[in-house]
């Protein structure tokens, strides 16, 4: 009798790939239901825009590079990324914008680097922050969250498709009435010109701790990240040395001079917060690789976006502050090795 | 150490390891079978770590049951091999034998009668305890007793530590799914481990023993516990080790129970302790105690390919064939066999291989219980073997770093430090075979080091040849300058002979080898 | 302007003199370099590079007179590891000097040998064993498999084998 020959392990656990990816796509569905509910149907083209750009790309490069398309493209990678660059643009977003970003991240972010798993940078960051840099009129413009615009009925589904087909309202609909700056941004526009932070949170795009409708984003996000941690498909590292890095220089500053610093409650549920502590600097592929390193990775991107908010030219920082730490993840992975078992004490 | 614990109560789990499906099918079918003599055995004479037994039958002897067949060379941690029954030699020859390697060993081949009939060299010893220790290891080594968890490694050798000895550690912790002949042993004879315990004890000088059983494994804890209480030795406890892979391995055990690092490199030893496998403490306590050398042992015969899973003892030497037979034979799912545990157990191409000392399992696996063959992809830096590691090695650092392979980089992050356990393939959900990429760089590194090696010799040869020629030239040389000047001495004018003699010592230049 | 100038040509200058000095009063390392080349060559000393042995080889590599793809027993090996030292692309290895292989030994017919003690002058690292109008014999662990004892041998009783000793030893590890 023959019989077949393994190497061991003859067992394997039942992590794999594409089952890590879709349940990252689930984790995501509360902070989808947020947006939806207080921004409107817009990030839902986002989403297909991208996922369909992504697939596309992915499939197109996987063959000129000759890899198994159908191997690949099934592990869901691609739709993880397309999906994390929709949720972070505006949901009045012509579809253009979104496409180049999409593809900026699946073929210059990923695949040129080598493709899954050896992207230096996070393709959807990547991708975020060369729309940044083209389009800032587009990235900066956010629809107004429920409860606050005037009409909720004007900005009807055929008006945001409109939108998104032209880059232009219909003649009688002025985009104006209709978009406004972020908190974050609206914040760092009013510091500016001199007005206290207790003045500006009386505006009517704040809510009770951070912006109308971001808090209950925020809030949906950290759910489904908390089902990550849960299922243990992140780990607690990274989110955790990120918040520090962001909320104890807010803290500190908030304490020193509440006028003119924003608290750490507003920090923390502000803008991509949540998102990128739970979904974006938890990318394994282009974060740090030993415990401690990802302590230092997550730290770093905490701070760095405190940075940029508080003193930097862009509302937010999180892709800056992402991409800045992506390219300090090779000294990070030297200098953070475990001590390997026999070895010293 | 914590003196005399008796408490039920599991250590804490550590961060490295994988919690892994028990699938103890062969314990929970009932008690130890024994399995008569076979049509043939096939013992093998290497089977220890160290150099082979040197056989001393021919092919016609008639041995007995117990017999030294083969004798343990005075060095390279040899140990001595038995006829696990009466019978006839057949031949001495080579023979297949299960190994990683899958080559063959002499061995020598027995046709058993069914008489069993006992050698009558050896006898129990009314009081082993009162034996000295260098007489206790030398009646192991005469008794053929290796590490029976799979490491083949001289029980003897290791008894022998020297002192300072604090705690001697008996595993019988199988961290390995399926695996359950330690289990069984521990339910059905535990009084004769302990028996095997107080020898070594006594080996050792040491004063503290700890049974080291898994969490799940109730009814042997509650066995050891019971033999325990009724021997009332107060140097020997029970300790309970969470049910994770791989807490069973040597130094892992340790580190959980001690908290001490067995340094790369060194042994168990150095930080004060000796661990010994449940198996070999019974087959210790079994010469002792009967006069019986080791000439079977238990295997765990099991998967969802055999018809009657079961813990069989076994003579060593019986082919697996007929060993798969006795417990219900094949069923028509069987499509793979593996010596050992799914983790680190190896595949076997077919059955007509003996049983060894090292076999403590065969797998008989149908195809779902084998690796499902799923294609590999790019590793994503989860990081998730990091975390397994019980090395706490980077497995997708040095997965890199052997694709090169990068040999001095490999070494520096712990190449060598890998135990092989498969933790990393487990948890992997990119489906990357690291173990195999590791046993393949190690191998690499290993030649490396040993062209390097001969590279270093050669040229120590060739220099200390120059230096050699260099000196044979000097001499001749000065031989013939002191020709020419004891001739020129002598006073006696040859003019022709001294002018021929100046001529061959300038056409002898130096650095001219001819 | 005049001043950009005269500042940039002062400090080309002074630049200029700081490398001056700093090449007059550290000296160039040129044994180190040959060192290292020949710390990485398998030491076989056969000559087939064209010189007479490893270091003279190491030696021409670092004067610029030989290629680093000349050592057929190192194989691609040897030629990466010069190439990594020396900061050059790495090329196949010149089979007008010989192919690589597996490593081999010589070995001596015994039947045949007469005794002459020739072989052993010729053997790079006395790996030879004998002495005169005995038979000779190769120490199999010593062998390089320079193939240098084989014209050396006046009734031709001297062949290759491939050397198995590497594989033994991995199994007795």
């Amino acid at each position: 009798m023959k019989f077949a020959n393994n190497a061991a392990p003859h067992w394997r656990g039942a992590e794999s790939v594409p089952v890590l990816m879709r349940q990252v796509l689930y984790a995501l569905v509360p902070a989808l239901i947020g947006l939806v509910w207080f921004f409107g149907s817009g990030i839902i083209l986002n989403i297909l825009v991208a996922a369909v750009v992504a697939l596309g790309c992915e499939a197109l490069v996987l063959r000129i590079r000759k890899r198994p398309v159908g191997l690949f493209i099934s592990d869901y990678s691609a739709l993880v990324t397309a999906v994390l660059l929709a949720m972070s643009l505006p949901p009045l977003t012509p579809w253009w914008v979104t496409a180049t970003g999409t593809v900026f991240a699946i073929v210059f972010a990923k695949h040129l680097y080598g493709g899954l798993g050896h992207n230096v940078f996070n393709p959807a960051m990547a991708g975020y922050a060369v729309l940044l840099v083209s389009f800032p009129e587009d990235m900066a413009a956010w629809p107004l969250p429920r409860g606050v615009a005037p009409d909720q009925q004007a900005l009807s589904l055929l008006t945001v498709l409109q939108y998104w087909a032209t880059g232009a309202m219909p003649i009688d609909v002025s985009v104006d009435a209709f978009t406004a700056a972020t908190p974050l941004n609206s914040v760092k526009g009013q510091l500016g010109m001199m007005r206290t932070m207790q003045e500006i949170v009386g505006g009517p795009l704040f809510g009770n701790i951070a912006g109308r409708g971001w808090e209950w984003i925020n809030t949906a996000t950290a759910l489904g990240g908390g089902w990550l941690l849960y299922r243990r498909i992140i780990r607690w590292q990274i989110p955790t040395a990120m918040l520090i890095g962001l909320l104890v220089p807010a803290l500190v500053l908030y304490i020193v001079d509440p006028a003119t610093h924003p608290s750490p409650a507003f920090h923390l549920l502000s803008g991509g917060t949540m998102l990128g502590v739970f979904f974006i600097a938890t990318d394994p592929v282009s974060a740090a690789a030993s415990n401690r390193g990802r302590l230092i990775y997550g730290l770093g991107i905490g701070i760095i976006t405190y940075v940029v908010r508080n003193w930097g030219a862009y509302p937010d920082g999180i892709a800056f502050a992402v991409l800045l730490m992506n390219l300090a993840v090779p000294l990070i992975d030297r200098y953070t090795r475990p001590r390997i078992y026999g070895h010293g004490t | 150490m914590s003196n005399g614990r008796t408490s039920n109560q599991a250590l804490p789990l550590p961060a490295w390891g994988v919690r892994l499906e028990s699938r103890k099918i062969a314990a929970e079918t009932g008690p130890i079978n024994k399995m008569p003599p076979p049509g043939e055995l096939i013992v093998a004479l290497k089977q220890n770590v160290g150099v082979p037994a040197e056989p001393i039958v021919q092919p016609g002897d008639r041995v007995l049951k117990g017999q030294p067949i083969a004798t343990a060379p005075r060095w390279g941690l040899g140990v001595a091999v038995h006829a696990p029954t009466s019978g006839t030699v057949t031949a001495l020859e080579e023979r297949p034998i299960p190994g990683a390697g899958g080559g063959t060993g002499e061995s020598v081949v027995i046709e058993p009668d069914s008489k069993e009939e006992r050698y009558a060299g050896y006898v129990a010893q009314p009081n082993p305890l009162g034996l000295s220790p260098p007489q206790i290891r030398n009646d192991i080594t005469e008794a053929g007793i290796v590490g029976l968890g799979g490491a083949l490694f001289p029980t003897a050798t290791k008894l022998n530590p020297g002192s300072g000895i604090q705690a001697l550690i008996l595993n019988g912790v199988e961290c390995e799914p399926y695996i359950s002949a330690d289990n069984a042993l521990l339910i059905e004879r535990s009084d004769q481990v302990l028996l095997g315990a107080a020898v070594m004890l006594r080996a050792l000088d040491c004063d503290e023993c700890l049974v080291a059983v898994k969490a799940d494994m109730a009814e042997a804890r509650a066995a050891v516990q019971e033999a325990i209480d009724a021997l009332g030795d107060d140097r020997i406890s029970m300790v309970v080790v969470p049910a994770f892979y791989p807490a069973g391995g040597e130094r892992q055990l340790i580190e959980l129970i001690t908290g001490k690092e067995v340094q790369a490199g060194g042994l168990p030893w150095d930080v004060g302790v000796v661990c010994q496998n449940v198996g070999t403490v019974a087959a210790v306590a079994k010469f002792f105690g009967a006069g019986e050398p080791l000439i079977s042992r238990i295997v765990t015969v099991t998967g969802n390919g055999v018809g009657a899973p079961a813990n069989v003892e076994v003579m060593i030497g019986t082919p697996i064939g007929d060993l798969v037979e006795f417990a219900g034979g094949y069923t028509d799912a069987a499509a793979g066999l593996v010596m050992g545990g799914p983790m680190m157990g190896f595949s076997l191409p077919h059955d007509q291989l003996p049983v060894t000392k090292a076999t403590n399992c065969i797998l008989v696996a149908d195809q779902a219980e084998l690796d499902p063959s799923v294609r590999e992809m790019p590793c994503i830096r989860c990081g998730e073997c990091a975390r397994a590691c019980p090395a706490t090695l980077m497995p997708q650092q040095l997965l890199a770093l052997a694709r090169g392979p990068d040999y001095a980089a490999l070494e520096s992050q712990g190449l060598q430090d890998c135990i092989e356990c498969g933790c990393c393939d487990y948890v992997c959900p990119s489906y990357i075979p690291l173990t195999s990429r590791f046993i393949e760089a190690k191998q690499g590194l290993w030649e490396n080091h040993l062209v390097a090696q001969r590279s270093e010799r050669a040229l120590h040869r060739y220099e200390a040849r120059g230096k050699r020629l260099e000196r044979r030239e000097r001499d001749r040389s000065n031989e013939l300058q002191r020709q020419v000047d004891e001739i020129g001495a002598a006073g006696e004018i040859d003019a022709e002979a001294l002018r021929q003699l100046k001529q061959r010592v300038k056409s002898k230049k130096p650095g001219d080898n001819t | 302007m005049v001043a950009g100038l005269l500042l940039l040509a002062l400090l080309t200058g002074l630049l200029g003199l700081v490398l001056v000095v700093s090449a007059r009063r550290i000296p160039a390392d040129a044994i180190t370099v040959v060192d290292r080349l020949d710390s990485v060559l398998p030491h076989t000393q056969c000559g087939r590079c064209g010189y007479s042995g490893c270091r003279p080889y190491a030696a021409a590599i670092a004067a610029g007179e030989a290629d680093i793809n000349q050592c057929p027993p190192g194989g691609d090996e040897v030629i990466v590891a010069l190439s990594q030292l020396l900061g050059r692309p790495a090329k196949a290895l010149d089979e007008s000097f010989g192919l690589a292989g597996p490593p081999i030994v010589a070995v001596v017919d015994e039947d045949i040998c007469i005794g002459c003690a020739r072989c052993l002058d010729a053997c790079p690292v006395d790996a030879i064993l004998g002495a005169a109008k005995f038979s000779h014999t190769v120490i199999e662990n010593e062998c390089t498999g320079c193939e240098l004892c084989i014209p050396a041998c006046p009734v031709d009783c001297i062949t290759v084998t491939e050397n198995t000793s590497q594989l033994d030893a991995r199994a007795a590890h």
